[in-house]
């Protein structure tokens, strides 16, 4: 049944999105977009390593991200201006790659593939690849779930607690590395923080807790990764830039719907809060 | 002593925040800062509780000791969803009951289900006081916390450190201005400025009404009429 390329893309798709989503909270909530696009251009870096000298793609890509990111936690501790710095080595990571690749011959057309993903060429091994990352990542950031929160809300609240918030960051970082190898070959190097992004952007208002906005954000992720796969299917566009484009249409409807959806929930809340505020006239 | 201090100064960016501080608190006991702004009061806390590390002296901690920390400001990133009780359940998690007797003990019953980025400053301030509790800590760091409290708020505030203290037996180590309470409630004020001008008991024969509020002239006449001085 996996032979079938559409169910193959179909699970590729949603390995992704799940991974994605829980992480792109926290790099919503941390604002490390830079930081991401910095890795996930970098990791276009490792597409011409690999072409070069042989290499199984997936480590190699996750060689080059792990390292740009690990170059980007370092200098971001320094009080540097960040956004120029990232912005520096994000795009100058791109077109080294970019150069790099070119030295490579017969691999020009191929290139569209790493930059904007091409989920229907997904063969079995790229899918177990997925797999096992997105089963890497989720199982750490839940293992993690408590300390990595008090890290991002204050890292002096966290030390007090006696979490070391540099070890915090550091799988936070890897966690990205990791996502951006297995989720080049889907969405491409270009759009892999908009499949971060955009789907905890859109879950933000319809959530009150952190726990909620991850579960949201994957549900989000996971129903753009299908319908932009059928949309890309049917419509003959590129899969991932299609699958970026149906998130966004529903991060746009969310907030279209934002007014309803408050008035929706602070009557629920005013329900809920009658009975407490009655007793509270003891205390005052 | 549950926390000491020897010996220790610390920088930032290369600029001396602490010269040659030497002090502790005592199980149960009331310590406050005291100092104009920039003369180290929170950077001696975070050295205490290890965000900022010395460059010189040493910091001692007691087997026994469960600090907790409420920071001067807490900064709250708006797209980050956080409701009082998941809040009160970071990084440990908690019952609803106990969540609901903090808040009932900090003074804001109810407001479980509310978002900590909707709460007034002075309903949030309460809000970490009862997650700071939540622990049980045996020492309390307070950092300005009536900073944002309106006077009614002040004085609350400082009942309910003084029963926290009678009830658990919890040592507080706090940073304040409201120099009239300073006065009355702590067992001993630490005159800051980079370095330890003096450190003492507060001295009961001074009437407090003549001390002025402001902590510049404060800051001239602590250091040799209220304070006695201590070796
Ligand atoms: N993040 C920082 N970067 C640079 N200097 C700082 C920083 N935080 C504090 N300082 C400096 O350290 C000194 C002590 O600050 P602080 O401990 O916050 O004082 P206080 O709490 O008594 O007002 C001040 O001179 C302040 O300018
Ligand atoms: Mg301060």
């Amino acid at each position: 049944m996996l032979d079938d390329f559409l169910i193959r893309a179909a699970l590729a798709g949603l390995g992704v999105n799940l991974t994605a989503a829980p992480l792109g909270c926290f790099v919503i909530w941390r604002r490390m977009a830079y930081l991401g696009d910095a890795t996930a251009h970098a990791s276009i870096l490792g597409v011409a390593l690999s072409l070069i000298f042989s290499l199984p793609l997936t480590l190699s890509v996750l060689l080059t991200a792990s390292l740009m990111a690990l170059l980007s936690l370092a200098l971001s501790n320094r009080g540097w201006a960040m956004d120029t710095l990232l912005g520096v080595l994000s795009h100058s990571a791109l077109a080294i790659g970019l150069v790099a690749v070119s030295f490579v011959s017969g691999i020009r057309i191929d290139l569209m593939a790493y930059l904007f993903g091409d989920i229907l060429a997904v063969s079995q091994t790229d899918l177990l690849t997925i797999w096992v990352g997105a089963f890497l990542v989720v199982g750490m950031l839940a293992y993690r779930w408590s300390n990595l929160l008090l890290v991002t809300l204050n890292p002096d609240l966290a030390i007090a607690s006696g979490i070391d918030p540099k070890r915090e960051q550091l799988i936070l970082t890897l966690s990205l590395a990791v996502v951006v190898a297995v989720a080049i070959k889907i969405v491409g190097v270009l759009l892999i923080v908009a499949m971060l992004i955009i789907p905890a952007a859109g879950a933000r208002p319809l959530s009150r807790t952190p726990e909620t906005m991850a579960m949201l954000s994957a549900v989000i992720g996971g129903s753009a990764s299908g319908l932009g796969l059928i949309a890309s299917y049917q419509f003959d566009t590129p899969t991932g830039p299609t699958i970026v484009c149906t998130a966004t249409l529903l991060f746009l409807l969310i907030n279209a719907m934002r007014p309803a959806i408050d008035w929706i929930l602070k009557s629920r809340q005013k329900d809920r809060q009658a009975q407490p505020l009655n007793t509270g006239e003891r205390h005052g | 002593m549950l926390i000491r201090v020897e010996g220790l100064s610390a920088q930032i960016s290369g600029r001396e925040v602490l010269r040659d501080i030497s002090m502790g608190v005592e199980a149960g006991e009331i310590v406050t800062l005291v100092g104009p702004n920039g003369s180290g009061k929170t950077s001696l806390l975070k050295t205490l509780i290890g965000a900022l590390t010395p460059s010189q002296g040493r910091v001692l901690k007691d087997q026994g000791l469960r600090l907790a920390y409420v920071p001067q400001k807490l900064h709250v990133e708006p797209m980050l969803p956080m409701t009082v009780a998941r809040f009160l359940s970071l990084p440990k998690k908690k019952t609803a009951s106990s969540i609901a007797q903090a808040l009932t003990a900090a003074g804001v019953p109810g407001i479980e289900k509310q978002s900590i980025q909707g709460l007034s400053g002075g309903q949030f301030q309460r809000v970490q006081l009862a997650r700071a509790m939540m622990d049980k800590p045996n020492l309390l760091l307070l950092d300005e916390a009536t900073q944002r409290l309106d006077h009614v708020g002040i004085a609350d505030f400082y009942h309910q450190i003084a029963a926290i203290r009678r009830d658990t037996n919890c040592a507080v180590l706090m940073v304040s201005h409201d120099l009239n309470v300073v006065m009355r409630q702590t067992d001993r004020v630490i005159c800051l400025n980079t370095h330890i001008c003096c450190q003492g008991k507060p001295d009961h024969g001074v009437p407090h009404r003549s001390i002025s509020v402001s902590l510049g002239s404060a800051m001239r006449i602590w250091p040799c009429i209220t304070i006695s001085r201590m070796p």
